[in-house]
């Protein structure tokens, strides 16, 4: 039924063949890279993981229309097919999974998950939940102080709208009137708490408070997140102000590699949301559109595997930092 | 050349920062069109206009979070925390965000923001427009934490703050804003934020000081050296985060004897920390054993004047304390 409604919306989006295949590989590619993060992990390869897996359409979707580098992205610990969209490579998460000295996002200091490019002005992020956006409503301000037409996007799960600090920065960015999107990607959980302990009511309904819109929309749906996104995209761009995106949709793993998500929640209901896999999803809606066939899917794995391969091969080969280099960055000179 | 307070002192450095450099921005609760509550940013909204003098909503968390934001995207805010012990909402933004901004991208994304923070006793101020939080910051890797004294210092320490690419809390002595006065050079050059100033030279003992408590050790010394014919030399950490361990350490082991004093509360203060440098690394030049002066450990201060006086280190303390070391 979905896939018949959404046969020809990405004409209607203005989205070209060229751009479902990006938003495909990108998508797939951050799947790819999720799971092989997880083998090397229980290999004893890789100290700790952190998954976006089934959150990849929310991703790609709300990313897709920024212009990196440009506009600024205040993302969370899930967001690893944003950064996969905006430019990161397969060989750049491996290299942070493993701590090199050459991890683009922290230099080994951080856990895997905690990006930060300067080239795509993507801020670097920390581990404590919802700090991002009082930043990025102070960087959305910067572009309105200077006149500028830049947009910020920030994430986060629905468990980061608890804290103070998104009210805050909804508050300000509302009355200021800033460019920038709030997207939360409500995946059902705080670790093991569901969603229905930590929100109470809507919470794109939660934007009316503050006079600005909220969309609700289906997070395993990507050209519905990138409709929605790129529609607040273009307000904040015009000087329309903020949006609130609720992107509903699942963390098909557990939190991370330390936990057993056996503990809090029925095997049905995870093997319910597998089912609905935006991947495959988005993949039904290329095939019935003529843009995918089982051949072109598959030389598609096989490539991304083969990246996937050629990147955990370098990176394993990569040096660590020195151990002394701890001491070293910890002010900026003048 | 013309006598400032502190706080003009402070403000005029801060309108001169405005002037020469348009990503300099200022913002916080009632900095607008009030001028601060102490007015220290008075009259900088007509001449700045309301995007480069803002008004926020009363959330430090914010004030803080969206100042990281602004120097994230090119700009140098300056915002002001209206008193100091308002500053633990925003604790999680200046110590788990801003100070590990640089370190934490491995040098990617520095933070050049300061955040203005009247602290200190006043009398009616009770307890929560007196206190003095600077200990909190000052186990961060990553801030600094700067409290001049004097005028010239502060407007000179406050252009540093400005221009220095990383997250400084600059304190302000709410008491010393306008009771402290002197002369400052209209076009005042930026004073470094990494040396401690020595105020007076002296022999017979050290005392290592700053806020109001510094101002009231500067009298005694004059005193005592009148009355007693007794030396002190008087050193001002002005930094207190990362300190200037030379200027404080050659000062201990030239004395012999070591008093460290603030008005903050004792244990675990920035005192304290001075007070243990000195043992640990002049203990063999040192002629007594260090010691600390500051408020008892209890909440600060009492809204009753006889209270606040009974808590705070005054005039007639700093010199009680400075001479029983004096005579050790």
């Amino acid at each position: 039924m979905a896939v018949q409604g959404t046969r020809v919306r990405h004409e209607d989006l203005g989205l070209q063949e060229a751009d479902l295949g990006s938003i495909h590989r990108s998508m797939l590619l951050a799947r790819r890279i999720d799971e092989r993060m997880w083998i090397l992990n229980r290999q004893g390869r890789a100290a700790f993981v952190i998954s976006c897996q089934g959150q990849e359409a929310a991703q790609v979707g709300a990313a897709y229309g920024l212009r990196a580098g440009y506009d600024y992205l205040y993302p969370y610990y899930r967001d690893l097919a944003m950064m996969l969209t905006l430019g990161q490579s397969a060989r750049e998460q491996f290299l942070s999974l493993l701590a090199r000295e050459e991890d683009p996002n922290s230099g080994g200091r951080q856990m895997p998950g905690h990006y930060s490019s300067r080239e795509l002005n993507v801020v670097t992020t920390s581990a404590p939940v919802a700090v991002q956006y009082p930043q990025a409503v102070g960087t959305a301000l910067a572009f309105k102080m200077r006149s500028e037409s830049g947009v910020v996007l920030t994430s986060g799960g629905e468990a980061s709208t608890s804290s103070g600090d998104w009210h805050e920065a909804l508050n300000f960015a509302a009355i200021q009137e800033l460019p920038v999107v709030f997207l939360i990607e409500n995946n059902a959980y705080a670790i093991s708490v569901p969603e229905k302990m930590q929100v109470a009511g809507s919470i794109a309904d939660r934007a009316a408070g503050y006079g600005i819109p909220g969309v609700a929309v289906d997070g395993n749906d990507v050209l519905g997140v990138y409709e929605a996104a790129d529609e607040a995209i273009q307000r904040a761009r015009r000087g329309g102000g903020p949006t609130l995106i609720e992107a509903r949709t699942y963390r098909m793993t557990a939190h991370s590699s330390d936990d057993d998500d056996r503990r809090y929640r029925e095997r049905e209901e995870v093997e319910g949301w597998r089912e609905k896999d935006p991947i495959a999803r988005f993949e039904r809606y290329l095939e019935e559109a003529g843009l995918l066939d089982a051949e072109g899917k598959d030389a598609l794995e096989a490539e991304i595997k083969a990246e996937i391969d050629q990147a955990v091969e370098y990176a394993e080969a990569a040096p660590q930092a020195a151990p002394e280099s701890v001491l070293r960055g910890v002010y900026a000179e003048t | 050349m013309a006598a400032r307070s502190l706080l003009q002192a402070i403000s005029e450095g801060l309108a001169e920062e405005m002037r020469s450099d348009e990503t300099v921005v200022t913002l916080g609760e009632d900095v607008g069109k009030a001028g601060g509550v102490f007015r220290v940013t008075q009259g900088l909204q007509e001449e700045f206009g309301p995007l480069r003098v803002m008004d926020t909503p009363l959330a430090e968390s914010l004030i803080v979070g969206s100042a990281i934001g602004l120097s994230v995207n090119g700009m140098r805010p300056v915002a002001e925390i209206q008193f100091a012990d308002f500053i633990p909402p925003a604790f999680d933004q200046i110590v788990n965000e801003a100070a590990l901004f640089y370190y934490r991208s491995g040098g990617a994304w520095p933070c050049p923001i300061t955040l203005r923070i009247p602290y200190g006793a006043v009398p009616g101020g009770a307890l929560y427009h007196s206190q003095s939080v600077e200990a909190f910051f000052c186990n961060t890797p990553g801030l600094k934490v700067v409290a001049p004294s004097t005028p010239a210092d502060a407007k000179g320490m406050l252009k540093s703050a400005i221009r220095d690419p990383n997250p400084v809390l600059f304190m302000e002595h709410k008491k010393a804003y306008r009771l402290v006065k002197e002369e400052v050079p209209d076009a005042g050059e930026p004073v470094p934020l990494d040396t401690a100033r020595v105020h007076r030279e002296g022999t017979d003992i050290t005392v290592c000081a700053y806020g109001i408590v510094l101002h009231s050790v500067l009298e005694a010394a004059e005193k005592l050296s009148t009355e007693h014919g007794m030396e002190t030399e008087v050193v001002e950490p002005r930094t207190l985060y990362p300190l200037d361990r030379e200027t404080i350490l050659a000062s201990a082991r030239k004395t012999g004897k070591f008093l460290a004093a603030s008005e903050a509360n004792v244990t675990g203060s920035v005192s304290a920390e001075i007070a243990a440098l000195v043992a640990d690394e002049a203990f063999e030049w040192l002629d007594a054993p260090v010691k600390r002066l500051g408020a008892p450990d209890v909440p600060m201060a009492g809204f009753a004047k006889p209270m606040l006086e009974y808590l705070v280190p005054g005039a007639e303390a700093v010199e009680a304390a400075m001479l029983e070391l004096a005579r050790y």
